[in-house]
């Protein structure tokens, strides 16, 4: 069922302004569809951009499929991300992603009954100076331990979902192409 | 802070320097403001004389780039930003967009007044909402007082700044890869020169365009502010690294940080200014500039670290992005470089053989060792697949990621040994 409204057209609209072809505009609009089906991207989502941006429906899946940040599956309201690379890993990374998936009675990579959070490892997330780095939607949290983790999954169980894409800042009149 | 001169942090820390009003009172925009007063020739001339080198891993002299972007060119070309900063162990990029965004701005909009370009992306890995949100209020802070736009202070200059998020692709960074992902396409690399021509050529859109590092066109202010002679100054007197770099220093440090350090500064002394060694320990090994390039001795100390001393010095692959791992005695080296050989395979974009294929094996190779059914000779077939890799693969992830297998083999061998060896492949076993 087609879930892209005039408003979500108009904001891929402006997004496509932006470069000099459509196809150009597809990972924005990836990001736009991902948070318009309330963050994963089904079959129907990559129909509509497709159609939208008039990109072939393979071409948006081989796109959709290579990057990791869109997630071809259901994923919790809250997507907890901890950094597992070189810098985190020394100051404990992996007894964290333990340590918070025990607490959540789940595996990692998987996803509450709920379906309030999922807990899932990530590459380096650039944040080496303040390990262990975590990252759930677009915030970041820096110098992590169990105790803080403990903290930010209370903090978020009632919380609205934080998701990666804020809305698209208006920008101001550009040169149009 | 240590005497060492900053440059691009000069006003990091001062309160408000996220804003515009607040960076043009602390002298923000007078290096585009000259910039604009100067033809593009006399602009990469002053960057010629300032020695600058990219900032992004690879050192490639900057001057060299925009010049060989073709001079009589009508159709629209254009500035790319590498923001894509996912390299183990750096995290400079993200501090300098956070905290003064307007380096940033300020550095694109001087540099395509240098190279003629009118649109600039700025391509920020995707995880970087927050620095995103930070460069994206700063540019629309650039178009309400007229630095961006259409004839831009009145010089009949338009100049456009946009950010386009990425969307979690280590293989993003590299500059081909990074121009596919910026037109749409999955972030795979190209075919590059002499079989193709150069992105100065025929880049994005196939129109000529210069791929730099966030913190190049960062540092492209304070040269044009002092001039391209007065950086010179700044350094250890090698001709070949002028001036200051970004570092991130991580791991067993007392001070772990971003620090701007001149270049050439011997090694003992970039670890002091991260605090040193965590007290009550004592150096193992340290990562010198992203984990690409690889595992360096704890001695020497007193080398010059910058883009020819580190590899002299230490057999690494060299500067890289300043990305420094630092590592004390209780570090144990098998479980770090198979997380970083897992990490490479995964980031791997499966373009070529070797990378693909050969990154699979080491993943597999290594997965086994800490199962406990490691075999001596594995060590030898660890090194014959990265000699298989080395030099053959289509870019430089595949080399970079090859680089701690082989340094790490060579410094510690007896830990692998020691972990093939151990109780738990010989439970394993029976």
């Amino acid at each position: 069922m087609a879930r892209f409204d005039a408003a979500v057209k108009a904001r891929l609209d402006e997004l496509i302004s932006r470069y000099p072809t459509k196809k150009a505009a597809l990972l924005p609009s990836l990001w736009v569809a991902q948070e318009v089906y309330g963050g994963w991207l089904p079959e129907d989502a990559m129909q509509e951009v497709a159609d939208h941006l008039e990109v072939p429906r393979a071409e948006v899946e081989g796109v959709a499929t290579f990057y990791t940040m869109y997630n071809k599956e259901p994923v919790g309201r809250h997507h907890i991300e901890i950094c597992h690379n070189v810098s985190c890993m020394m100051f404990g990374a992996d007894q964290l992603i333990d340590h918070c998936v025990r607490g959540l009675g789940i595996a990692k990579g998987e996803t509450t009954p709920d379906g309030v959070f999922t807990v899932s490892g990530a590459e380096c997330l650039g944040a080496c100076c303040n390990a262990p780095a975590v990252q759930v939607g677009g915030t970041y949290y820096e110098n992590v331990t169990p105790a803080k983790m403990d903290q930010i999954v209370e903090s978020l169980k009632h919380a609205p979902s934080d998701v990666a894409v804020p809305p698209q800042s208006k920008m101001p009149e550009q040169t149009k192409f | 802070m240590s005497d060492q001169p900053q440059l691009l942090y000069k006003n990091r820390y001062v309160d408000g320097i996220a804003g515009i009003d607040t960076w043009i009172q602390h002298g923000g925009y007078e290096a585009f403001r000259k910039a604009l007063s100067m033809t593009p020739d006399a602009i990469i001339d002053e960057i010629k004389v300032s020695g600058l080198r990219g900032r992004g891993g690879a050192g490639f002299p900057t001057h060299i780039k925009w010049s060989a972007v073709p001079k009589n060119f009508d159709q629209p070309h254009y500035l790319v930003i590498n923001a894509d900063e996912g390299e183990p162990g750096t995290a400079k990029d993200r501090d300098l967009m956070n905290a003064i965004p307007h380096l940033l701005v300020e550095g694109c909009l001087a540099t395509m007044v240098a190279i003629r370009a009118s649109k600039c992306y700025i391509y920020i890995r995707g995880e970087y909402v927050q620095p995103w949100q930070s460069v994206q209020r700063a540019i629309n802070e650039a178009y309400a007082k007229g630095f961006c736009g259409k004839n831009v202070l009145g010089s009949g200059l338009d100049l456009d700044i946009y950010t386009h998020l990425g969307a979690g692709s280590y293989e993003c960074g590299e500059e081909s890869a990074l121009m596919s992902s910026l037109m749409g396409e999955r972030g795979m690399p190209r075919l590059k020169a002499p079989s193709a021509p150069l992105p100065m050529i025929s880049g994005v859109w196939q129109k000529p365009t210069v791929v730099n590092n966030v913190e190049t066109v960062a540092t492209v202010v304070p040269i044009l502010n002092m001039g391209g002679a007065e950086y010179t100054k700044i350094g250890y007197g090698s001709p070949r690294s002028r001036g200051t770099k970004l570092f991130s220093i991580s791991g067993h440090v007392n001070k772990p940080g971003v620090y701007e350090i001149v270049l050439g500064t011997p090694f003992s002394e970039v670890l002091e200014i991260a605090g040193g060694v965590r007290t009550g320990h004592t150096l193992k090994t340290y990562i010198p500039g992203g984990s690409s390039m690889g595992f360096a001795p704890p001695t020497p100390l007193d080398y010059p670290f910058d883009y020819e001393g580190i590899p002299a010095s230490t057999q690494t692959l060299g500067l890289g992005s300043g990305g420094l791992i630092v590592m004390d005695e209780t570090t144990p080296i098998f479980p770090i470089t198979k997380r970083l050989v897992d990490f490479y395979h995964h980031e791997s974009c499966g373009k070529c053989t070797p990378c693909r294929e050969g990154l699979n094996w080491l993943s597999k190779i290594y997965q086994r060792i800490e199962d406990g059914g490691g075999r001596e000779q594995d060590l030898d077939l660890i090194w014959d697949i990265c000699d298989n890799i080395q030099g053959k693969s289509f870019c430089a992830l595949g080399e970079g990621a090859i680089w701690p297998v082989m340094t790490s083999l060579r410094l510690f061998r007896d830990e692998y040994l020691s972990y093939i060896r151990s109780g738990k492949d010989l439970v394993m076993a029976q």
